[in-house]
C-alpha cells in the first residue's frame, strides 16, 4: 500500500493552521470539482483532495496521521502499526464526504469507522435524510456514450465501481460490469433508470440504478440538444452555381442539393434526421467553402480569368479595396 | 469479482418522471425541507401544483444532485449554489457556441 502525503496533495506545509487548510481545500475544490472543472483528471484529483481534507481538517485524525510522518516516506510500502488508532476517537466519520470512495491507505487508517455507506447516496450518511432502512439505496453513475448508441440503440457494456462493505466493515471498491440496452433517442444529460439495480437492503426492496449519460465527441457530427450539425465542404463553383453532392447522414448517404448562391456558413436543414428522440431532431448541414489550390499553370490561369471576369472586392464593407 | 448479465432495459427517466417533494428528496437522500429550500432559492422550479402539492420534472433530479454536491464539496451556501449553476449553464452554452464556431466558418484546414 502506498503512503499518501496529504499535505502535499493539499499544497500546505506540515504546520499549516486549520484556517490555511480550509482555505487550500476550498481553492482546490473549486478548481477540481467534477461538476465545475474541465481538467482531465478532475474526478481523481478531487477524490484525493477530499480524502486529504477529511483527514487534515479533523484535529484527531490529523494528529494520528502526523504520528506516521516519522515512518515510511511517500510512495514506500506502508502498513499501519498494530496499535494504530488506539487513543484516538474519530468523531463524525463521513460528514461532508458523500460520494467518495477512499484509497486503500485511507481505509487502512480510518476505514473501520465507516460503515453502512452505499454507492453515492447523496448527502451525508444513508442514515440521515429520510432514507427508509427497509429499502435499498438508489445508486447513481455517469457514463460516456458514443453518438451511435442513441442513433441506433443497442446495448453497451459499462464497468462501474461500486463501494461495498466487506466482512470487517471496510469499504472496498468492487467492479460491476453492466450490459445496458441504450434507449434510442436518449439525449446528453438524460438518465437511464434501471429499476431494482441499486443497492440491496437485506430482505427489503432493492434500490434503483440511475445512469446519467453524456456523449463522446463524434468525428462527423456535433450535437446540440436533439439536433445534429455536419460541416460539409463544397467547391466555390458548387456553392455559386448550385450542385447536387453526396453527404453522410446518420441514416446513410444522401444526395443533397446545394442551392445556387450559397456561401460559407449556409445551413441546410434535413428535417427529422437528427437524434431519433420524440420528436426527432434535425440534421443541419453547414457549408464550408474549400478553395482549390492554384497548383499548376492551368489552375492559376483559371483564377486569373475569374479575377478578370468578376469585379469583386471581398473587403468592400471594410472600406478598403 | 465480475458479474455479467444480459442487457438490462431501462427507461429514460426524464421522459416520464413527475416527482413530488417527497420522491425527489428520497432520490437525493435528503430531507424534504432541503428540496423546499432549493425551490425558495430558485435552484429548482416547480412545474405544476396538483392539489396544493408541488410537482417537479424529471430533470430536477440531476439539478438537485448537482446542487447538493456543490454545496457539500465547495462549502458554499444555497445562494452561491444558485449563482454557480446559472453561470455554469451559461458557460456550457458559450462552450457549445465556441465549438460550433471553431468547427465552422473559422476553420480553414481542409484542402
Amino acid at each position: 500500500m502506498e503512503f499518501k502525503d496529504y499535505y502535499k496533495v493539499m499544497g500546505v506545509a506540515r504546520d499549516a493552521t486549520e484556517a490555511q487548510i480550509k482555505q487550500a481545500y476550498r481553492k482546490l475544490a473549486r478548481k477540481y470539482h467534477p461538476d465545475v472543472s474541465k481538467e482531465k483528471d478532475a474526478e481523481a484529483l478531487f477524490k484525493e483532495l477530499g480524502e486529504a481534507y477529511e483527514v487534515l481538517k479533523s484535529p484527531e485524525k490529523r494528529a494520528a496521521y502526523d504520528q506516521l510522518g516519522r515512518g515510511p516516506q511517500p510512495g514506500e510500502n506502508f502498513r499501519p502499526p498494530p496499535d494504530w488508532g488506539s487513543g484516538f476517537e474519530f468523531s463524525g466519520a463521513g460528514d461532508g464526504a458523500g460520494n467518495r470512495d477512499y484509497s486503500e491507505f485511507f481505509e487502512s487508517l480510518f476505514g473501520g469507522a465507516r460503515r453502512g455507506r452505499g454507492f453515492d447516496p447523496g448527502r451525508g450518511d444513508p442514515g440521515r435524510g429520510d432514507h427508509d432502512p427497509a429499502r435499498g439505496l438508489d445508486h447513481h453513475a455517469k457514463v460516456m456514450l458514443d453518438l451511435e448508441a442513441t442513433l441506433q440503440g443497442g446495448s453497451r457494456t459499462f464497468t462501474l465501481r461500486v463501494p461495498e462493505i466487506d466482512a470487517e466493515g471496510h469499504l472496498i471498491a468492487k467492479e460491476r460490469v453492466l450490459n445496458v440496452q441504450i434507449p434510442k433517442g436518449i439525449l446528453p444529460g438524460q438518465t437511464i433508470r434501471l429499476a431494482g439495480q441499486g443497492g440491496s437492503a437485506g430482505s427489503g426492496a432493492t434500490g434503483d440504478l440511475f445512469i446519467e449519460v453524456d456523449f463522446q465527441p463524434h468525428p462527423l457530427y456535433r450535437s446540440d440538444g436533439r439536433d445534429l450539425y455536419l460541416d460539409l465542404p463544397v467547391a466555390p463553383w458548387e456553392a455559386a452555381l448550385g450542385a447536387s453532392v453526396k453527404a453522410p447522414t446518420p441514416g446513410g448517404l444522401v444526395d443533397l442539393k446545394i442551392p445556387a448562391g450559397s456561401h460559407a456558413g449556409t445551413k441546410l436543414r434535413l428535417r427529422g434526421r437528427g437524434i431519433p428522440a420524440t420528436p426527432p431532431g434535425d440534421l443541419y448541414v453547414v457549408l464550408q467553402i474549400a478553395l482549390p489550390p492554384a497548383g499548376d499553370d492551368k489552375a492559376k490561369a483559371a483564377y486569373r480569368a475569374l479575377a478578370d471576369a468578376v469585379p469583386f472586392n471581398p473587403r468592400a464593407h471594410l472600406g478598403v479595396s | 469479482m465480475r458479474s455479467v448479465q444480459d442487457a438490462l432495459t431501462g427507461e429514460i427517466f426524464e421522459e416520464y418522471a413527475v416527482l413530488s417533494v417527497e420522491e425527489l428528496s428520497r432520490l437525493c437522500a435528503v430531507e424534504p425541507a432541503y428540496i423546499v429550500e432549493l425551490v425558495e432559492e430558485g435552484v429548482l422550479s416547480v412545474t405544476v401544483v396538483e392539489a396544493e402539492q408541488w410537482r417537479f420534472p424529471g430533470t430536477a433530479l440531476r439539478r438537485a444532485r448537482r446542487a447538493l454536491r456543490l454545496q457539500r464539496d465547495l462549502e458554499i451556501n444555497l445562494a452561491g449554489v444558485a449563482l454557480a449553476l446559472e453561470l455554469m449553464e451559461e458557460l456550457d452554452a458559450l462552450r457549445r457556441e465556441l465549438s460550433a464556431l471553431k468547427a465552422g466558418v473559422f476553420r480553414e484546414e481542409f484542402r
